[in-house]
């Protein structure tokens, strides 16, 4: 099966949005109590009440510079651990507690103890990064444990140079992976991050947005955040992955 | 393809490769065991041996891909060295031009198509002529070989080390492939191993090994 194929197998149909959405509608019209399930209707009134304030804008802004912030330092570093450790076997028993550990670690002990370290409006720089790390980390260096042996001894027998070899050999064959652990780690950063920040609060967030309309029993306003919440998230994972297919489209066209 | 090998550099170089006093075991098994044999530089020596006997193994320890429990090797300090394996190693989404111009330095006033023309004209002689763009994954078993040929010979080599080029060819192109080498390979440092005794015959001398 190819990727156009199963692709379009995991595309998401409207007709089955828009049941959804009737679903919706009809169970809160059931209830009939918005504070306990809002329509909807009402998100989307809400929401458009929202998008002209610039209160929204501002805290789109904070946490999208903050999550995307730990996202890619995490993508950045975790390539550069998972490169030394499949070089030095030293580095790679150093790294495997602490990656375990991050792993094992529930996001909210996480959160408390940064939160003890580090200013809030800060946290979810850290908790994505945190997040998302481990996940970088262990599909690249997969990735380069599955490198066919036989062509990095065909590299060794015609000599080839370090940058022909990335370009070459390396690329190709952990890009799949890399591609695979930002598509987990994007979606996992924007659910952690904004979680970091409801518990932390920073001024002007989608955390502190979200917080408020608890506090304030603002259903409403609680899913109308939700909506954009997950439209980031998706936005963010589709640009980013788009990036990474275009670099390999480049790649390939350059041979 | 051939390259000139100066004069200087001629008489400094070592008659032959003197493999001494090898041994190999894995394990319990012993491959060989106090094997030497002179290899003489500037003609193609074959490697006979029945299946299984370690002539793919005496090639991996000539080629510095593994290293003997004892015994040396001398003659190939500072040789640049090109070999076709067993199986092709090819860069499976990368064009069959592609392949082949990978493992020869650009330099830095050479432009992107350099090459082109030799390759081509390589290709053609195997009977690939117009696949220079095809991807290495569409093309057959037997056409993914005489691209690996080809890039061996377009290397710049000293010594160049032959591991059962041929089998997965049809009779045809065994045939081309094997006119091409020994065109291309006249005059140089070639070890080939083979249980054909065809081959070998064809190819240049035979050396029945017995470890």
């Amino acid at each position: 099966m190819n990727s156009t194929t199963h692709s379009r197998k995991n595309k998401i149909k409207i007709w089955a949005v828009a049941v959804w959405l009737l679903i919706w509608q009809l169970v809160s019209m059931w209830i009939g109590q918005e504070i306990l399930l809002v329509s909807p209707a009402a998100v989307f009134v809400r929401l458009l009440e929202l998008v002209p304030e610039g209160e929204f804008w501002r805290s789109i802004w904070f946490s999208l510079v903050r999550i995307t912030g730990g996202f890619f330092s995490a993508a950045v570093f975790g390539i550069i651990a998972a490169g030394l450790a499949v070089r030095f076997r030293r580095a790679e028993e150093f790294l495997r507690p602490f990656v375990l550990t991050i792993k094992a670690i529930p996001v909210a002990s996480f959160v408390i103890l940064v939160l003890i370290w580090v200013p809030s409006r800060n946290l979810s720089v850290v908790i994505s990064f945190l997040m998302v790390f481990p996940i970088i980390y262990t599909n690249v260096l997969e990735g380069e444990r599955q490198m066919d042996p036989k062509l990095m001894e065909m590299a060794q027998v015609f000599s080839l140079s370090r940058p022909v070899r990335l370009r070459y050999l390396y690329l190709p064959q952990i890009l799949p992976y890399f591609r695979t652990g930002c598509s987990v780690g994007l979606g996992l950063c924007w659910k952690a991050g904004v979680a970091a920040e409801v518990i932390g609060i920073p001024d002007q967030s989608i955390g502190e947005q979200l917080y408020n309309a608890k506090v304030y029993l603002d259903t409403p306003e609680l899913f109308a955040w939700t909506i954009v919440i997950i439209m980031l998230s998706f936005l963010f994972e589709r640009f980013f992955l788009w990036l990474i297919d275009r670099v390999a489209t480049i790649l390939e066209r350059m041979r | 393809m051939r390259e000139q090998t100066s004069p200087k550099r001629a008489i400094l170089e070592p008659a032959a490769i003197e493999i001494q006093n090898l041994s190999k075991s894995y394990g319990d098994h012993t491959v060989f065991r106090d094997f030497s044999l002179s290899i003489p530089h500037g003609t193609t020596t074959c490697l006979m041996a029945p299946s299984g006997a370690g002539k793919t193994t005496l090639l991996r320890i000539l080629m510095g891909l593994e290293a003997p429990d004892e015994g040396r090797i001398v003659g190939m300090e500072g040789k640049r060295i090109s070999a076709v394996f067993q199986e092709p190693r090819l860069c499976e989404n990368l064009s069959a031009f592609a392949n082949i111009r990978l493992v020869r330095k650009r330099r830095l006033w050479e432009r992107r198509r350099e090459g082109r023309e030799e390759i081509s004209c390589a290709m053609e002689q195997l009977g690939l002529g117009g696949c220079e763009r095809q991807t290495v994954r569409e093309m057959s078993g037997g056409m993914r070989q005489r691209v690996a040929l080809i890039r061996a010979l377009y290397a710049r080599w000293d010594v160049l080390f032959l591991d059962e080029p041929f089998q997965g060819l049809d009779r045809e192109s065994r045939e081309m492939a094997m006119d091409y080498v020994r065109r291309s390979s006249a005059g140089k440092t070639v070890v080939l191993v083979t249980h054909s005794e065809e081959e070998a015959a064809r190819m240049g001398h035979a050396v029945h090994l017995a470890f």
